[in-house]
């Protein structure tokens, strides 16, 4: 029989204004197996957790139930407190009377009532409970990225800083991502490939870092510390050891009809190609769909004049498996497809443009060599109109119902860019609220009202519409004035939203790592947690988390870096003791709970078992600690009933039940 | 006549639309093709209805200048939907008013050539009750 203390907090007024917490204890006296109840302020204080030990001493304890807030909270703290009174973590059991009873009730009899209910069930549990013990696991030393723009750069660069081997994993033939799209970055204005460049050629020449671009992640097995890793690299086509990126297969390539990737598809690239002239590794990828050679068997130039000879048309895919101890996600962003917008025009007129499309023509490096121009015909405008939150803020079926955060700032900048190098050009923004939180950020959004002249109207537009004379007529309100709009403008800007990059669904799913209703993956905790993936040994770095800016994106791929270095630091982990664990005796070697298993824990050994004097060989399932998390999935699909899972037992569960039901 | 509170809550339930959800960006005025005809413009409209200031409303002209052709309905983005507070609203003071049928042997001596058949099915579908 158990001897077991019943400790109910009061969690200030959190919980004692909603639970009578001295019938609370007064019912758990009358519990079998309570030898000790009381209550307390706040049980998760020192003098709380002293009160738990004193009982555990005093009345010899053999089990512990808090009643208080959730598990996840403060479940560690009071099992810390237990096993340094002497008693095992794993005899304390906490029943949640906060999240699950005071926070959800207004009566107070009803709450009450419930309390008593829900530690009735813990202390029917802590009566079966039996002392388990934590295993240890192995750590791999080893981090993977997955996405090589600035969030994965500048995790993997922290990472290695550190002393840690770093992959990154890109999905596209170069490192860089979308900040290398960009021309200039607010609220500086310094020039983006000016401050991104140096830190790729870091991490590229880092001793620590390794690039695999033209890759991605294809199959991901393990768990936190020992994860396994199927990495495809496509066929580049071209052999990275023997080029030496002098461009000349580019040049000559016939095959020009390809549209630029890197320049959102505003003009064309060849079928071989690097994505830009900074891009590292600056070796190109042959793109089979567009190459003659590969779609007619006919040309091979490119073979012909590289005087390397590092041309191969016969590559092939190639997967690599490799280990890591930690994993951080950082697979940034895309703009949203505008098909849904019609009455912007975007697919109607060629100067109706996404702002990202905008700073690539506002690149020197961009299709018009950095000229502001229309792509139509080629003019130069003279009044452009923005328009603000294009597929952001909605909760019809057609946006993101989501702020994406960066398109005031970026709009202020590309105002001002524009007003700076041609002041004869007319700008107006369209905007519902101008939202800039952040150092310096409204105070650049004033300089382009104040100092640069750009009109900013309040207000939205209903309906951009290309008229015969090339000219784009818009239709807007400005709703101080209280009047409808009507102007020509020779180009539209559209500040697209933002959505995170669609592999990312892909991912998340080999990695178990859960993700919200528009695919941003979750956190393991919104405030206290961000960095983390509720998936153990998982991280988020950038956008793939939420909307960000560069600034915001570097200090959380900072973050992630630290989290991942914490776990690459350790040489064991402790693992969960809360594992299945098989019934000898009456498995009957069906196989169903190693078919169920999403860790490929289970394994079958034939042994030669005892059944009650009869000694034959059968074959067991056998699980293996390690791997176990404890899901309980074979348990519930085994037919004999052999399979169990420790700490939460099949007989435990019923005794809850049971107690609720009383 | 019944309080503005119940007229406020008869529009909401007429046309199915929550006026909270608006977020004031007037893309509904932005694309309106009768803005200049009406007193009370579209985007002004939601907050009328929230604000429950329904005689100002049912007075206004504008009931009767929107063309319903749900312009604004499509292009919200926050589903609000003013086109159908307008409707709602006309369908209110119609009811109010009573006798607002014609009966099927009034129908062909009104009925023009010229007239778009579309028009006569419509005003059929609104003045059946």
């Amino acid at each position: 029989m158990q001897r077991i203390g019943v400790f109910v907090c009061h969690c200030g007024s959190n919980i004692a204004a909603t639970v009578d917490v001295k019938k609370v204890v007064e019912m758990a006296r009358l519990e079998p197996g309570v030898v000790h109840a009381e209550d307390y302020q706040y049980m998760c204080s020192e003098v709380g957790q002293a009160k738990i030990a004193a009982a555990i001493h005093e009345k010899h304890l053999t089990g512990v139930v808090v009643c208080s807030c959730s598990p996840r909270m403060h479940e560690a703290t009071f099992r810390k407190a237990a096993e340094k009174a002497g008693l095992n973590p794993y005899m304390v059991e906490i029943a949640n009377i906060r999240e699950h009873c005071s926070w959800i009730h207004k009566n107070i009899e009803e709450a009450t009532e419930k309390a008593v209910i829900l530690a009735r069930a813990a202390i029917a549990k802590v009566n079966l409970n039996a002392p388990l013990k934590a295993g240890e696991s192995r750590v791999t030393k080893r981090a993977l990225v997955i996405g090589g723009g600035i969030a994965g750069i500048q995790t993997a660069l922290d990472i290695a800083d550190a002393g840690y081997e770093v992959d990154i994993v890109e999905k596209t033939p170069s490192i860089g991502g979308r900040m290398s799209q960009l021309d200039k970055t607010f609220p500086t204005l310094d020039c983006s490939a000016c401050i991104l460049t140096p830190k790729m050629v870091e991490a590229s020449a880092h001793e620590k870092i390794n690039i695999y671009t033209y890759s991605e992640v294809e199959k991901v097995t393990g768990f936190v510390g020992d994860f396994t890793v199927d990495i495809r690299k496509k066929a580049r086509s071209v052999d990275m050891t023997k080029c030496t990126g002098c461009g000349v297969c580019q040049e000559k390539c016939p095959s020009k009809k390809a549209p630029s990737e890197f320049n959102r598809g505003l003009n064309n690239r060849s079928a071989i190609y690097t994505p830009f002239a900074q891009a590292i590794p600056n070796v190109p990828v042959i793109d089979r769909e567009h190459c003659i050679k590969f779609k007619t068997g006919k040309c091979g130039l490119c073979e012909k004049v590289c005087q390397a000879g590092a041309i191969d048309y016969t590559q092939k895919d190639e997967i690599i498996t490799e280990k890591y101890g930690a994993i951080v996600v950082a697979t940034g962003f895309d703009t949203i497809k505008l098909d849904k917008y019609d009455e912007y025009a975007y697919s109607q007129s060629k100067d109706v443009i996404t702002s990202l499309e905008l700073e690539r023509i506002m690149n020197a490096a961009g299709p018009t060599k950095g000229h502001l121009e229309r792509l139509s015909d080629g003019k130069p405008p003279k009044n452009m109109v923005f328009i603000q939150c294009v597929g952001s803020r909605c909760s019809d079926n057609r946006g993101k119902s989501y702020c994406s955060k960066i398109c005031c700032m970026y709009t202020a900048k590309h105002a001002m860019l524009i007003r700076d190098k041609y002041p004869d050009v007319n700008v107006t923004v369209f905007y519902i609220d101008v939202r800039t939180p952040g150092k310096n950020f409204d105070e650049f959004y004033r300089r382009a009202v104040e100092d640069y002249g750009v009109n900013y109207i309040k207000g939205q537009v209903g309906k951009v519409a290309p008229q015969p004379n090339g000219q784009l007529l818009v239709q807007g309100v400005d709703l101080i004035d209280n009047k409808q709009i009507l102007m020509e403008a020779d180009m539209v800007v559209l500040a697209t939203a933002i959505e995170p990059d669609p592999s990312v669904r892909k991912i998340a799913t080999m990695l178990t790592a859960s993700i919200d209703t528009n695919n941003f993956l979750t956190e393991a905790h919104a405030k206290l947690r961000p960095v983390e993936s509720p998936t153990a040994g998982v991280f988020l770095s950038g956008v793939c988390q939420g909307p960000k800016d560069i600034p915001e994106t570097v200090a959380q791929a900072g973050a992630a870096a630290v989290k991942a270095i914490g776990l690459l630091a350790k040489d064991k982990l402790m693992t969960n003791p809360c594992t299945a664990k098989s019934d000898e005796l009456l498995c009957n070697g069906c196989s169903q709970c190693a078919n169920v298993c999403p860790y490929g824990a289970i394994s079958y050994e034939t042994k030669l078992i005892n059944d009650h004097g009869i000694r034959e060989e059968r074959r067991v399932a056998v699980v293996n600690n390690a791997l176990c998390q404890g899901c309980g999935a074979c348990t519930v699909t085994c037919p004999s009933g052999a399979m169990d899972l420790q700490g939460f037992s099949n007989r435990q569960i019923l005794a809850e039940v049971d107690a609720i039901c009383r | 006549m019944k309080s503005e509170k119940k007229q406020a809550e008869m529009i909401r339930e007429i046309s199915g639309v929550n006026p909270y959800k608006c977020m004031k960006c007037g893309k509904c005025s932005a694309s309106c093709p009768s803005f200049n005809e009406m007193d009370i413009k579209p985007h002004q409209f939601v907050s009328y209805v929230l604000h429950e200031d329904i005689e100002s409303l049912v007075k206004s002209e504008s009931l009767w200048k929107c063309l319903s052709c749900f312009a604004c309905v499509e292009r919200c983005p926050r589903d609000v939907k003013p086109g159908k507070l307008i409707d709602a609203a006309r369908q209110l003071v119609v009811r109010q008013r009573g006798e607002t049928y014609l009966s099927p042997d009034e129908v062909p001596e009104l009925l023009d050539p010229e007239l778009p058949q579309q028009l006569l099915v419509s005003a059929f579908r609104r003045y059946r009750r």
